[in-house]
């Protein structure tokens, strides 16, 4: 059985990103300002403070920056941080995979798991 | 300005206890308050500064205050998670320094043993507001798997093993043997860390701290002060404390935020990482202790696991001897907070006090290191420099 999804917070500032999950889009906030991508996404560029952020369709495509496997749950998930194509480095699991073959630079796409009574969540899965 | 001579820590203590289910928090704060004020040789109204962290029952420092019926003309209750008591005791000196306060108390006290908690296997959403909680917490984040990405990172960057980990507890444990109040007190080998059970990859059950209530609790003082009191002078010689974060989806999980609270500390003292007999270091996990390790200068960054290999951080056998009451690994992490019992360990060296099976010959430098909150997102660090007199 798959583990349960909490549903994540969805806020003024990332309604956006969620509106684009439930219509199966993977965006990625970009500065209009300096051009650079970030994560999490927010309203204000971390990198030169402009309040002007574009949400972009990205790629869904990145490589495992390193991952854990949670042995000690009822059902052993991976997390993983997921370096994106388009730039930053995400907090994400890696779904729909074999544990044991995960590795550190493995390609991997984006995938939307389902959340309880929330919008979905973005994941990866070995491309 | 510089806090450097201007306040010493003049009484220390750490409650017995690693199971107080027939105690209150407030009640075990205050317990660790008397006990350090009595080391001392200082009593309740003495005190004129009062310093705690989010440990502390109810919001800020005023429930705790009234409870130990305090006079206070100065306050300050910086939430640094775990490390917040290294941050305090520099805090407590730069107080006194500007004359805010003479006789600054600092308390730690928590019960999550008796109180049950899942510590380190279970996601939490602390706090909704917090900004990033939506983006972290449906992955299933919780304390040990978000130490372990670090680990994991560290070891396809620069070839960490755990085995080599695995040594940081073997050290720990052989320091606990003398420690009666030690939780662990068994001395583990390599293989028994290997052959734990792995809790989130690649750390094991034994990479893991324990979890235990108590408390501690520090006196910090001005000079004339500690002049005047029977006890030997610890005197704080410098400081730094940082926040490390994910910078917008850019940062290096195998670097911790020591890399710069420890180059802060080690200016202002005017010493260098070998100048150092002692160090305390915080171990919430064996990894914890590497990368913090590495970024305060003890060895070259990514030599961290051969440096800690072999015996290095035994005190009588290596060079670099940690954590000589056991730290978190083995000994005590009271309220899941191992920052007031690094401070403690470092005191008992320089004073002499340490168990002598593990005691420092001519501790007269030692230096406190800590990480608050999660290594593989956010944490703050603080890194404390203390001499003998």
């Amino acid at each position: 059985m798959p583990r349960t999804i909490p549903a994540p917070v969805v806020t003024v500032e990332t309604q956006k990103f969620w509106d684009a999950a439930r219509a199966g889009r993977f965006t990625v906030p970009f500065c209009a300002a300096c051009g650079k991508a970030h994560w999490y996404p927010r309203a204000i560029c971390p990198f030169c403070d402009n309040g002007s952020i574009e949400w972009r369709e990205a790629s869904g495509k990145g490589t495992i920056y390193t991952f854990s496997v949670m042995r000690r749950a009822k059902e052993p998930y991976a997390i993983a941080y997921v370096t994106l194509a388009e730039g930053p480095t995400m907090m994400t699991n890696i779904v729909d995979c074999d544990f044991d073959a995960l590795h550190i630079g493995q390609p991997v796409m984006v995938t939307f798991a389902s959340t309880e009574n929330g919008p979905p969540v973005p994941m990866f899965r070995p491309e | 300005m510089t806090i450097k001579g201007k306040a010493y820590i003049a009484g220390a203590y750490e409650h017995p206890t690693r199971h107080a289910p027939d105690k209150t928090v407030a009640q075990l704060h205050a317990e660790v308050a008397l006990g350090a004020l009595a080391d001392a040789g200082l009593t309740r109204g003495d005190v004129d500064g009062y310093f705690c962290a989010g440990d502390a029952p109810g919001p800020g420092p005023a429930s705790m205050a009234e409870y130990l019926s305090l006079k206070l003309r100065h306050v300050d209750s910086t939430e640094l998670g775990g490390t917040s008591y290294v941050a305090l005791a520099a805090h407590a000196a730069e107080a006194i320094a500007l004359g805010k306060c003479n006789v600054a108390l600092i308390t730690l006290a928590g019960r999550p043993r008796s109180e049950g908690m899942a510590t380190g296997t279970t996601p939490r959403l602390r706090d909704p507001n917090q900004p990033e909680a939506g983006w972290e917490f449906p992955y299933g984040l919780t304390t040990a798997n978000g130490y372990a990405i670090c680990a994991m990172r560290h070891m396809h960057q620069y070839g960490t093993t755990p085995a080599q980990l695995a040594w940081i507890k073997v050290a720990a444990s052989h320091h606990a043997q003398h420690n009666p109040n030690a939780m662990l007190p068994d001395v583990v080998t390599v293989e028994d860390v290997l052959n734990s059970p792995v809790i989130a990859d690649p750390l094991h059950r034994l990479d893991c701290c324990v979890i235990s209530d108590g408390g501690g609790a520090l006196v910090v003082v001005r000079p004339e002060i500690a002049k005047t009191l029977n006890r030997p002078l610890v005197k704080i010689i410098g400081a730094g404390e940082t926040v490390k974060h994910l910078a917008g989806g850019t940062f290096d999980l195998t670097t911790s935020g020591a890399a710069r609270s420890g180059p802060a500390a080690f200016s202002e003292s005017g010493i260098t990482p070998a100048d150092i007999k002692y160090v305390s270091i915080y171990d919430s996990f064996t990894i914890t202790v590497l990368m913090q390790i590495e970024d305060l200068g003890f060895c070259e960054k990514g030599a961290g696991g051969k440096f800690v290999a072999d015996g290095n951080l035994i005190s009588g056998v290596g060079k670099l001897p940690f954590n000589t009451d056991g730290g978190g690994l083995c000994n005590n992490h009271p309220a899941n907070r191992g920052g007031m019992t690094k401070v403690i360990e470092a005191v008992r060296q320089l004073r002499g006090e340490a168990h002598p099976a593990v005691q420092v010959k001519n501790c007269d430098l030692a230096l406190a290191q800590g990480t608050g909150m999660q290594l593989g997102t956010r944490h703050c660090s603080a890194t404390l420099i203390m001499e003998r007199q």
